[in-house]
């Protein structure tokens, strides 16, 4: 749904002429103008159209992503609904923001390598707020909801680290020294980050392989802004501080109870965050000229700046989210009924039994 | 007289209760997976972070039917083989069985239990009880 939304109109609003710095307008609709051709502000070197293909895969991962916030107990309908509203309404105006020429977080000179704010803030806050209007699942809190399948979680953190190094390393956009040092950094701080939460879920019980691959994808969603302009070094401390800061803020929505099912905003929001955030810190133009020095390379300024674009992005994704999630509730159903829900919404919604 | 047992002990023990029955001449039996609990009431398994609590546990349950005069013995060797000493070990129930029908010829009562070399035969020098 969203290659189609993107085709359509999602490229033209996130890269599009910018009107006035909040999105961008309609001159690359239905991807007219955008050929085999590159493009001075997007593809220098690179046909347009694989920059707008490349972008269409953030697009699409991204609502992706929130899903994990509303598992069980989301009406099919209101959920496809909530996906194109949400492409249209949050994630192409921040993408604008953040990487549009003449976007209003871009001219400021905020840094976002491969996503930690377009994707990961906006998802993991837009998740919250979904959790937060739809409610808890049922039986949450009561009987025991374990994990489905633990092979095939690692399999699929498997084959996250591995498509990581097409998001990271490909947004240098060529095959050159900055795409290794992104696909370094990203290795380094998913190993950093995975390592740590081993030893803090050690602490708390035994080392469970869900909790080490949690890390790990906390790990290569903090280094995703940062890829491209940090050292391997910082990608340790990086990816290392980005584990604790992901597993307390699991213990606090536990004890929030918040059915915020898969940890969405822990792992992508608070990852994300702290990723942009550090940012700020470790950047350095010794990595990346046409990035900039963070806090510890002598510019706090730009350390002030990733803070803002944090927060400002925070605050619309969670907004946002909120207004359509409430919409959805109040004129379509945004839940399914409890009988619905028990029966599962593999049979009450799709009408297939997932495992026969 | 005929028996069933159920015995319903730890996975891991199936392998070495099924093997103590064969050396006492056990030759049919039914093992399914089970979930459940007694007084342990369920453990704690790692999660993503710390801990969650799984009350019902996987079990296998074990059933056999058998000639009463057998029951005992067969009831110690479950016991020896599946016991680890710790809480959550099982448990046996033992009932009485109403008619015993072998498909294949219709067979019934203690001819359809009896098999060359299980545990009957081995014991033929022993009185048969009055079944």
């Amino acid at each position: 749904m969203i290659s189609l939304q993107w085709v359509i109109i999602g490229y033209t609003l996130a890269f599009g002429t910018s009107v006035g710095g909040l999105i961008g307008g309609m001159n690359f609709f239905g991807l007219t103008g955008v050929s085999a051709e590159p493009n001075a502000d997007y593809a220098s070197t690179i046909p347009h159209l694989a920059f707008a293909a490349y972008q269409m895969m953030f697009a699409i991962i991204t609502p992706a992503l929130i899903t994990g916030a509303f598992v069980e107990r989301v009406r099919f309908k209101a959920f496809l609904v909530f996906t194109l509203l949400w492409a249209t309404f949050v994630y192409d105006p921040v993408a604008h923001w953040v990487w549009g020429v003449g976007g209003i977080l871009r001219s400021m000179g905020a840094l976002d390598f491969a996503g930690g704010t377009v994707v990961h803030i906006t998802a993991g806050f837009s998740a919250l707020a979904f959790a937060i209007v739809l409610g808890k699942r049922k039986w949450f809190g009561h009987a025991p909801l374990e994990p489905n399948n633990i092979p095939f979680t690692v399999l699929g953190a498997g084959l996250l680290w591995m498509g990581w190094f097409g998001f990271n390393g490909g947004s240098a956009l060529a095959a050159n020294g900055l795409a290794v040092n992104a696909l370094v950094t990203t290795n380094t701080a998913a190993a950093a980050a995975a390592v740590v939460w081993m030893f803090l879920s050690w602490r708390d019980n035994k080392p469970s392989v869900l909790g080490i691959v949690t890390g790990a994808v906390v790990g290569l969603v903090a280094i995703t802004p940062a890829a491209g302009f940090v050292t391997p070094m910082a990608a340790i401390l990086i990816g290392g501080l980005a584990a604790p800061i992901s597993y307390f803020a699991i213990k606090l929505r536990q004890k929030w109870g918040l059915d915020e099912s898969l940890d969405v905003w822990a792992c992508h929001g608070m990852g994300g965050t702290w990723g942009a955030l550090a940012t700020g810190l470790f950047a350095t133009k010794l990595i990346n000229p046409a990035g900039a020095d963070g806090l510890f390379y002598g510019n706090p300024g730009q350390f002030a700046v990733q803070a803002l674009a944090a927060l400002v992005s925070i605050a619309f994704a969670f907004g946002v989210t909120f207004v359509i999630t409430k919409l959805l509730s109040r004129f379509m159903g945004l839940r399914v009924t409890e009988n619905e829900e028990e029966v599962g919404l593999d049979i009450s919604e799709h009408g297939e039994r997932a495992y026969a | 007289m005929t028996k069933k047992i159920e015995a319903i002990f730890r996975e891991e023990k199936l392998i070495a209760v099924k093997e103590a029955l064969s050396n006492i001449g056990i030759v049919g039996m039914n093992v399914m997976e089970v979930r459940g609990h007694g007084r342990q009431g369920g453990i704690e398994l790692a999660g993503r972070i710390g801990t969650y609590k799984v009350d019902l546990l996987p079990r296998v349950q074990l059933n056999i039917i058998l000639s009463d005069h057998n029951v005992e013995k067969t009831i110690e060797t479950i016991q020896r083989a599946a016991q680890t000493g710790n809480i959550g070990d099982g448990i046996i129930f033992v009932y009485p069985v109403e008619e015993v029908i072998r498909i294949r010829n219709g067979e019934r009562g203690h001819d359809a239990l009896t098999y060359e070399g299980d545990i009957d035969t081995r014991q033929e020098v022993l009185p048969l009880a009055a079944d």
